[in-house]
């Protein structure tokens, strides 16, 4: 188990060097963001002077020096913009994204697994077609669009809930959070809305897909022949081995949203990172690019391990070695 | 329309009725290349405390019998006529709730293959304590109490530490004698056996056919033995009913149909199995192979490999006659009978 920690371990520090140096190459094409930072009618001794107290004057390869050298110190680099810690603004952010993913993937996972449950089940009912259809809708929306016909209906014309931003936040567990108040959940439920709907229609058709499989299992049957009842037959002998595929994806798209939230947050006005990452790229912020692109790596990372670890809970046949 | 609970006498006016009696049982299956006749127009009884076999090359629709007989055939198969009387009920007018109170409780079944029968994912004890959540009113510690005692039973060591054993932790006959426990765990009265020892080695199939036998035999309860080894049905069965593309083609008691086979395939499957006393060169096969099901031949479904085959045997299907005490058979040219 130790050794497997250590594996992981290093097998992390790999993948974050490889994705810091793709992006400290990728960052080196995109030209120069000291004009983003000066005013228009900067003269050139002005820009020289900003360049420099920017560190954009060295070589390429000096700074991703410098950049290595202050992360081993624990100092991921300092935004040009706000003039703060990269990391302090990603992990200011974070609880707001945390909150609409997590709203998010628990609405698509209620409305999921029954709906995948059934159309597996019973593939030929009318209701079955009537859901995969369903699905394919929900996964060919854009995002953005579902976004703003929400707002339009729901907060336009009925005005339920509010258009956008993310109103009343409380403090819990050290974190600022808006699901405490009335107020507050009103402002989450649109985002959060617009978010699960094409990870709802994913997770849904594998889940279906899955339990197809598994219903043609002898188990089932033998599971049938003890007389079980149907809810018995489906969630406990069904689903618990439709989950095991389940949770890889279920992992992967739960570090999508984290990460890539970013239309939705925009158009709610959502302050999450998503939105932050969209501002830094507007204005050139390139450490607090390469941070975040450095946490997303290392959020995948950690949720591949949790994967792997629930796969080990999941199914007894997997051992950790 | 539901029936009083209980109606002592309504079934057994005459005489011993038996446990389990069907008639014109049709279960078809509805594909795309045609109509499947997997059982057409099967009748059996099956009295308490008897072991019956039901022998047949595989595709002949032995398992199928089994799986009507617990209102398990699924879409594109249908039972289409017949009756499945069991303790003087028709099992094929219950409705699927009615159907759970009999799986389990009264008819137990275990299946071929035990590598896959058992879900993977819940242990042992799991698996076997369900049966009496199910069936019975016991609490915890009692069912507990009964899940190692039958485990003990079925000739599993140490079974308390087993119970919290995954199936993978088991070997092949090992999980056979699981799901035996399984079966018979919550008393029932008929158990169904579906090829339950084709999966496993040779050196334990013996062994697990005598456990099912002293499992039935101190329960009781009937078994319907379902296999394509006519030397296993010898050993356990009291009769035998041998099917052929979805019909009986011949049935008597064991030891007299073994002696005296009246129908040539009947003949065949006898002469297949190898003798360890005669030296042989080959073994007997019969010749050619199970006939496309869905275009059966007019006439005796056998003629094409028969080597007694005569014209008439190709046009007039013939019916199951008796002809000695207790043994019948479809042919319109038995061998003769050695009584």
């Amino acid at each position: 188990m130790l050794g497997y920690l250590l594996k992981r371990l290093i097998q992390m520090i790999v993948v974050l060097w490889a994705v810091s140096v793709l992006v400290f190459v990728m960052m080196s094409f995109t030209g120069d963001p000291t004009y983003m930072m000066v005013p228009l009618d900067a003269t050139e001794e002005q820009i020289e002077q900003a360049r420099r107290l920017l560190g954009l004057h060295d070589s390429h390869l000096v700074q991703y020096w410098r950049f290595l050298s202050s992360l081993a110190q624990g100092d991921f680099g300092r935004s040009f913009v706000f003039r703060q810690p990269a990391m302090q603004l990603i992990l200011e952010r974070l609880p707001a994204t945390l909150e609409i993913v997590s709203l998010a993937m628990a609405f698509a996972l209620v409305l999921a697994i029954p709906l995948g449950v059934y159309a597996g089940a019973n593939p030929q009912r009318a209701g079955s077609r009537a859901v995969m259809a369903g699905s394919l809708v929900g996964i060919s929306l854009p995002g953005f669009w579902l976004g703003m016909v929400l707002i339009f209906v729901f907060a336009v014309k009925l005005q339920f809930f509010p258009s956008s931003g993310r109103g009343p936040t409380q403090e819990w567990l050290g974190l600022r959070v808006s699901f405490l108040s009335w107020e507050g959940l009103r402002h989450l439920i649109l985002p959060a809305l617009t978010l699960s709907v094409g990870t709802l229609a994913i997770l849904m058709r594998i889940i279906r897909a899955e339990m197809m499989e598994v219903m043609k299992q002898d188990f089932i049957k033998f599971a049938r022949a003890k007389g079980t009842d149907r809810r018995g037959v489906l969630f406990k002998h069904g689903l618990k081995n439709a989950l095991i595929p389940l949770i890889t994806v279920f992992g992967l798209m739960l570090g999508d949203l984290i990460a890539f939230a970013t239309l939705t947050e925009t158009i709610f006005a959502w302050p999450g990172i998503g939105k932050l990452l969209v501002d830094s790229i507007y204005r050139g912020d390139r450490p607090v690019i390469v941070v975040y692109l450095m946490f997303v790596a290392f959020m995948f990372v950690v949720v591949n391990f949790i994967v792997d670890m629930l796969y080990a809970l999941v199914d007894p046949r997997i051992k950790i070695k | 329309m539901t029936l009083p609970p209980s109606r002592p006498g309504t079934a057994r006016t005459d005489a011993p009725s038996p446990l389990l009696s069907v008639r014109g049982l049709k279960t078809h299956f509805h594909t795309f290349g045609g109509v499947v006749k997997a059982v057409d127009g099967v009748d059996f009884d099956l009295a308490p405390g008897e072991i019956l076999g039901l022998v047949g090359e595989s595709g002949g629709g032995k398992s199928m019998i089994g799986f009507s007989i617990m209102g398990l055939i699924d879409a594109p198969g249908r039972i289409e006529a017949g009756e499945i009387r069991f303790e003087g009920q028709d099992l094929l007018t219950l409705d699927e709730a009615g159907m759970r109170k009999v799986r389990g409780k009264r008819i137990g079944m275990i299946f071929q293959d035990p590598m896959t029968a058992l879900n993977p994912l819940y242990t042992i004890g799991n698996q076997l304590e369900e049966m009496l959540r199910l069936h019975t009113g016991l609490p915890a510690a009692a069912r507990r109490a009964r899940c190692i005692e039958m485990l003990r039973d079925v000739g599993i060591s140490q079974p308390e530490e087993r119970l919290g054993n995954y199936p993978h932790q088991f070997s092949g006959g090992m999980r056979q004698r699981v799901v035996i426990a399984i079966a018979m765990i919550a008393g029932p009265r008929l158990l169904i056996a579906d090829e339950p020892t084709t999966a496993l080695d040779v050196t334990i199939q013996a062994q697990l056919l005598r456990l099912m036998k002293r499992q039935v035999e101190q329960t009781r309860a009937s078994l319907i033995l379902i296999t394509h080894d006519l030397a296993a049905v010898s050993q356990m069965a009291d009769r035998v009913v041998v099917l052929y593309c979805g019909r009986i083609v011949e049935r008597g008691p064991t030891s007299q149909l073994i002696r005296g086979p009246a129908h040539h395939y009947t003949r065949g499957l006898l002469d297949s199995i190898p003798h360890e006393d005669r030296s042989q060169r080959r073994l007997h096969q019969i010749p050619g192979s199970v006939p496309n099901i869905r275009k059966l031949p007019p006439g005796c479904a056998f003629a094409p490999r028969c080597r007694a085959a005569q014209p008439l045997c190709r046009e007039v299907e013939p019916v199951l006659t008796e002809f000695a005490p207790g043994q019948a058979a479809a042919c319109h040219f038995p061998l003769e009978a050695k009584l």
